[in-house]
C-alpha cells in the first residue's frame, strides 16, 4: 500500500500533539485526550452523516464502551487498558449487528428519533440499576497497559498518547474509507437510493456495514473517555450527549476526516469557559450557535478551509 | 395476579396524558411536515407558567375554586402557545421551510436547546409546586383501586382535546384547508390556499396544545428543568407507532402504549420503561410506517 | 437471432385501475424496440416490471431463458439488464466524474470495497471515454446541478451503459429535453448502443424519433399490447393509428394547454 500526502499529514499532525504533551499543563492534557476521545464517535456520526443519516443517539455505544471498561476492572477484575477496550467494542459490534438491522430501514426523522428513543433505553435501564450506582454512576478502577501501571503522574500523558495512537489509526482507516467504493456509495445513497439499487448494489448492505462501523468507533470513544475521566455514569447515554456529538458534526462537517478532531477540540476549549461563567446558558450558546451554522456554514467550519481554495 | 381492572384504569389515565402531549406533535407534523422537537419546551413552559400562576393564584385566599384554577390552566396554554408559538414560527421556521425535514428537525432541537436555558433563567433551576388543584379534587374509591378525581378528569380533558381537534379538522372551514394542504400542499397552495397562514395557525394550536399539556400535568408533578425532553421521546414514541400526523393514529398508539405500560407497573415494574420501546419497535418491524401511516412511493 | 427477453400474461392492477393486462412480448438480441402509447398505457408500468421496481401482479418474466418475476432491481442489473429514467436519477451533489466511477465501482464489483480507493486511472480513463462519447466532457468535474436538462438525461444513459449491460430499458430518454437536443442526443444514444451491440427497448412519445431508430414497434394502449411489427406495420394500423398516433396529436397540442 502507497502512503500518500494527506497520509503523511495526519501522521505529522498526531505525533506534534504526541510532543507537544510535554510541554502542555495537567488540565489541558486531560481536556484535549477527552476532546480527542469524543472526536471518535463524532467520527461515527459523521460516517452517518455522509450517507445521509443523522443519529442523535450514538451516545448509546458511547455509554456502552465506557461502561464495558467500568464494568470489566469492577466485576471481572480485568484491569489492562488495551483489552477493556476491546471488550467495550466487542459488546457494542454484537448490539450494532442487531439494531443495524432494524434501523437501516430507516431514514430522516425515523432513523434520528429511534437512535434516540434506543440509547434512552439504555439511559432508564442504567438508571434503575443500583447495581451500577444508578445516576451517579462508579469509578473505573486503576488500569494498566500490556502489564505496566503508569504512575499517578503519568497517567494523564499515558491515556492522551493512546487516545491518539487509536486516534491516528481510525482517522488513517477513515481517510481510505471515505475515499473507498463503499465510502463513495454512502454519500451516493444520501443522494438518491433508487439509482444506487440500479447499479446492482445493496443499499441496506452499505449501510449496516457504515453504521456498524461507525458503531464500532463510537464504542472505542467512550472507552477511552471513562479511562480518561476515570469514571462513568448514565450521563453518557442521556440525549444530551447524543446531541453534543450531533452539534460537534455539524461544527466540523463532513468535508474532511480531520474535522470532527478539530471541532471537538474547539467545543472542549469554549465549553469549558462557559460553564464556569454562564452555566445557565451553556445550551443556548450552543443552539444558537447551531442555527448559526445551519444558515451560514452548512457544511460546518471546514468549509471556511475548502471555500478559499474554490474561488482561487 | 394482576388485576385487570386496575390495569385497565392506569392504562386510561396515562394514555389521556400520552394522547393530550402527542396531539400538538402529530397535528404540526401532519401539516408541515416538522417533527417539532421544541414540543417538549412547550409542554415545559405550559408547566412552568402554569405553576406560577397557580401559586399567584392560590396565594389570594381559601376561597379560591377549582374551576376557576382550571380556565386559568387554559388560560396559561393559550398564552404560551400564543407568544412561544407565534415567535418561533414567524421568527425562525418561516425561513427554513422547504427544506429537508431532518435539518427542521435539528432548527427545532437548537430551539430546544435555547428554550430550556431560557427557562431556567426565567424560572430558577428549583423546583416549583402547584399542587392545590390536585388536593381540592381528592381521591375516589373505584373498588380495586382509588384514583385521584384530578386524573380522572384528564381523561375527559384529553376526549375534549380530541373531540375538539376532529371538529376542527373535519367541520370547520380551517380544518377542510389544512385537510387539503395535507393532501397535497403544491397543489392547494396553487389553488390559492394561503399556506403560510395555514402553518402559523397549525403551529400556535400545536403549540397551545402542548403548553396545555403541560399545565394540566403540572398540579401532578413537581415542575423541575429537564421536564420537557422526556416528554418529546414518548411523545415520539406514541406517534410513531399511529403513524406521524394522523390524530387517530396518535389516539390509537396513546392507548396501545398507556395500557401496556400500565400493564408493565402492575406485573414487571422494572420494565416500565423499556417496554414502550419494545412496543414501538416490535409495531415499527411489522409496519415500518406505523398503524396508521402509508408508504410514500417515489416517481422514477 | 437468440431471444433475450420474454414475457407471458404480464398483468398489473392498482386497486381497481388496469395498467397491464397480459402483455406477453418476445425480443430478440440486438433488437431495437420502440415503446409507444397515450399516457397511462401502461409504458412505463411495463419497463418498471421488467425491471423490478414493480413486482407483477400476475405472468411470468425471462432474461436469458431465466425467470426473473420477483427479482428487484439489484439483481437484475447484475444480470446485465439496465435502465434510465424518464426522470433522471442521478447524484447530484456529487461531480460528473464521481457519478460515473461509482457505476463503475458497481458495475466491476457489487459488493465494493472498504479500503480500495473508487478512484483509478484505468476508472477514470473508461469514465472519460463515454463522456466523450456522449459530448459530457466539459462537465467532467461540475456537480450534477450544474447541468442542463438534456446533459443530465445522457448522463442518466451513461450510467445505465457503462456497466456494460446486454439489455438496455429506456424510458422516454427525450422528454424534458428541447427539441433542437431531440436528435443529437438520440444520435449520441444510437452510436453508443450499436458500438456495444445493446437490446434496446425504448419508451418514446415522440413517432418521429421512434420510426428513425427502431426496428420494431411495441404499441400499448388501456394497458393492452395492441401492435407489434415493423414501424410500418405499425405506424399503418388502424386501430393504433385510432388509439395513439392520432389521438396523440391532439393530446400533445392539449398537453400543452
Amino acid at each position: 500500500m502507497r502512503v500518500d500526502k494527506s497520509e503523511y499529514l495526519i501522521m505529522g499532525a498526531f505525533l506534534l500533539l504526541a510532543g507537544s504533551a510535554f510541554f502542555l499543563p495537567n488540565w489541558l492534557v486531560y481536556l484535549l485526550a477527552l476532546a480527542l476521545a469524543k472526536a471518535l464517535v463524532v467520527q461515527g456520526v459523521v460516517m452517518l452523516m455522509r450517507a445521509g443519516l443523522v443519529s442523535f443517539g450514538q451516545g448509546l455505544y458511547f455509554c456502552i464502551g465506557g461502561y464495558a471498561v467500568g464494568m470489566g476492572g469492577v466485576f471481572l477484575g480485568i484491569s489492562d487498558a488495551l483489552l477493556l477496550i476491546l471488550m467495550g467494542l466487542g459488546c457494542s459490534v454484537i448490539l450494532a449487528m442487531v439494531l443495524g438491522l432494524l434501523l437501516t430501514r430507516y431514514r430522516e426523522i425515523f432513523f434520528a428519533m429511534l437512535t434516540l428513543a434506543f440509547s434512552m433505553i439504555l439511559y432508564g435501564l442504567l438508571v434503575r440499576s443500583h447495581g451500577l450506582g444508578s445516576t451517579d454512576g462508579f469509578n473505573v478502577i486503576r488500569w494498566s497497559i500490556l502489564g505496566w501501571t503508569p504512575a499517578r503522574g503519568q497517567v494523564g500523558i499515558t491515556i492522551l498518547w493512546m487516545t491518539l495512537a487509536f486516534g491516528l489509526v481510525i482517522a488513517l482507516f477513515l481517510n481510505r474509507y471515505f475515499r473507498s467504493g463503499i465510502g463513495l456509495a454512502c454519500e451516493a445513497i444520501r443522494e438518491n437510493e433508487v439509482r444506487v439499487e440500479y447499479m446492482g448494489v445493496s443499499r441496506q448492505r452499505v449501510l449496516y456495514i457504515n453504521y456498524v462501523i461507525a458503531c464500532s468507533i463510537g464504542a472505542i470513544g467512550g472507552s477511552l473517555s471513562a479511562l480518561v475521566a476515570g469514571h462513568v455514569d448514565p450521563e453518557m447515554a442521556y440525549w444530551a450527549m447524543s446531541g453534543e456529538f450531533v452539534f460537534i458534526a455539524l461544527l466540523g462537517g463532513t468535508g474532511h476526516v480531520a474535522a470532527p478532531f478539530i471541532a471537538a477540540v474547539i467545543f472542549a476549549l469554549v465549553r469549558t469557559y462557559a460553564v464556569e461563567h454562564v452555566p445557565n446558558a451553556w445550551q443556548m450558546i450552543l443552539g444558537i450557535t447551531l442555527l448559526l451554522i445551519i444558515l451560514f456554514l452548512p457544511k460546518g467550519i471546514w468549509s471556511l478551509f475548502t471555500r478559499k481554495r474554490r474561488t482561487v | 395476579m394482576p388485576n385487570f381492572d386496575a390495569i385497565l384504569i392506569d392504562g386510561l389515565i396515562y394514555a389521556s396524558w400520552l394522547f393530550l402531549v402527542a396531539a400538538g406533535l402529530t397535528v404540526i407534523y401532519g401539516v408541515m411536515r416538522i417533527l417539532n422537537m421544541a414540543h417538549g419546551s412547550f409542554y415545559a413552559l405550559g408547566a412552568y407558567t402554569a405553576a406560577s400562576m397557580l401559586g399567584w393564584y392560590y396565594a389570594g385566599g381559601s376561597d379560591s375554586s377549582v374551576l376557576l384554577a382550571f380556565l386559568l390552566l387554559i388560560g396559561c396554554a393559550v398564552l404560551v402557545g400564543l407568544v412561544a408559538g407565534l415567535l418561533i414560527e414567524r421568527g425562525l421556521l418561516r425561513f427554513m421551510y422547504g427544506r429537508d425535514e431532518i435539518l427542521m428537525l435539528i432548527v427545532t432541537y437548537a430551539t430546544l436547546l435555547i428554550l430550556e436555558d431560557v427557562i431556567k433563567l426565567v424560572w430558577g433551576v428549583n423546583p416549583y409546586f402547584a399542587f392545590q388543584p390536585y388536593v381540592a379534587l381528592g381521591r375516589m374509591d373505584l373498588g380495586v383501586l382509588t384514583v385521584a378525581r384530578y386524573d380522572l378528569m384528564l381523561v375527559g380533558l384529553a376526549a375534549l382535546v380530541g373531540g375538539g381537534l376532529w371538529y376542527w379538522l373535519e367541520r370547520t372551514k380551517t380544518g377542510k384547508i389544512l385537510r387539503s394542504i395535507i393532501h397535497d400542499r403544491e397543489v392547494s397552495a396553487a389553488m390559492g390556499v394561503n399556506v403560510k397562514l395555514m402553518f402559523t395557525i397549525t403551529f400556535i394550536v400545536g403549540a397551545s396544545l402542548g403548553a396545555l399539556a403541560g399545565a394540566f400535568t403540572a398540579p401532578a408533578i413537581s415542575v423541575v428543568p429537564g421536564i420537557g425532553i422526556e416528554v418529546i421521546i414518548i411523545a415520539f414514541a406514541v406517534v410513531v407507532i399511529g403513524g406521524l400526523g394522523s390524530i387517530s393514529g396518535a389516539l390509537v398508539g396513546a392507548l396501545i402504549v398507556g395500557l401496556t405500560r400500565a400493564a408493565a407497573v402492575h406485573t414487571v415494574p422494572h420494565l416500565e420503561l423499556f417496554i414502550i420501546y419494545a412496543v414501538m419497535a416490535a409495531v415499527l418491524l411489522v409496519r415500518p410506517h406505523g398503524l396508521f401511516g402509508q408508504p410514500v412511493a417515489r416517481k422514477i | 437471432m437468440a431471444e433475450i427477453l420474454k414475457t407471458e400474461g404480464l398483468c398489473r392492477y392498482f386497486g381497481a385501475v388496469t395498467a397491464a393486462e397480459n402483455i406477453s412480448v418476445s425480443i430478440a438480441a440486438g433488437e431495437v424496440v420502440g415503446v409507444i402509447g397515450a399516457n397511462g398505457a401502461g409504458k412505463t408500468t411495463f419497463i418498471n416490471m421488467v425491471t423490478g421496481y414493480l413486482p407483477p401482479s400476475a405472468g411470468n418474466i425471462w432474461f436469458n431463458g431465466e425467470t426473473i418475476r420477483g427479482l428487484g432491481p439489484r439483481k437484475l442489473t447484475r444480470q446485465g439488464l439496465a435502465r434510465s429514467f424518464q426522470i433522471p436519477q442521478l447524484f447530484l451533489e456529487l461531480t460528473v466524474m464521481e457519478n460515473l466511477l461509482i457505476a463503475l465501482n458497481a458495475a466491476e464489483n457489487p459488493a465494493l470495497s472498504l479500503i480500495q480507493p473508487f478512484r483509478t486511472s484505468g476508472r477514470e480513463s473508461q469514465a472519460e471515454r463515454i463522456l466523450e462519447q456522449m459530448g459530457l466532457g466539459r462537465y467532467r468535474d461540475e456537480n450534477v446541478t450544474a447541468m442542463p436538462q438534456g446533459a443530465r438525461k445522457l448522463l442518466d444513459i451513461a450510467m445505465a451503459m457503462i456497466g456494460k449491460p446486454r439489455m438496455l430499458l429506456l424510458d422516454e430518454p427525450t422528454s424534458g429535453v428541447s427539441v433542437d437536443e431531440k436528435y443529437p442526443l438520440m444520435d449520441t444514444v444510437m452510436d453508443v448502443v450499436q458500438q456495444q451491440n445493446l437490446t434496446v427497448l425504448f419508451v418514446e412519445h415522440d413517432m418521429e424519433i421512434v420510426r428513425r431508430y427502431v426496428s420494431r414497434i411495441l404499441a400499448f394502449a388501456h394497458g393492452e399490447i395492441i401492435g407489434d411489427g415493423t414501424p410500418d406495420e405499425v405506424m399503418n394500423d388502424e386501430r393504433v393509428q385510432e388509439q395513439i398516433t392520432g389521438r396523440h396529436q391532439g393530446a400533445a397540442a392539449a398537453g400543452g394547454a
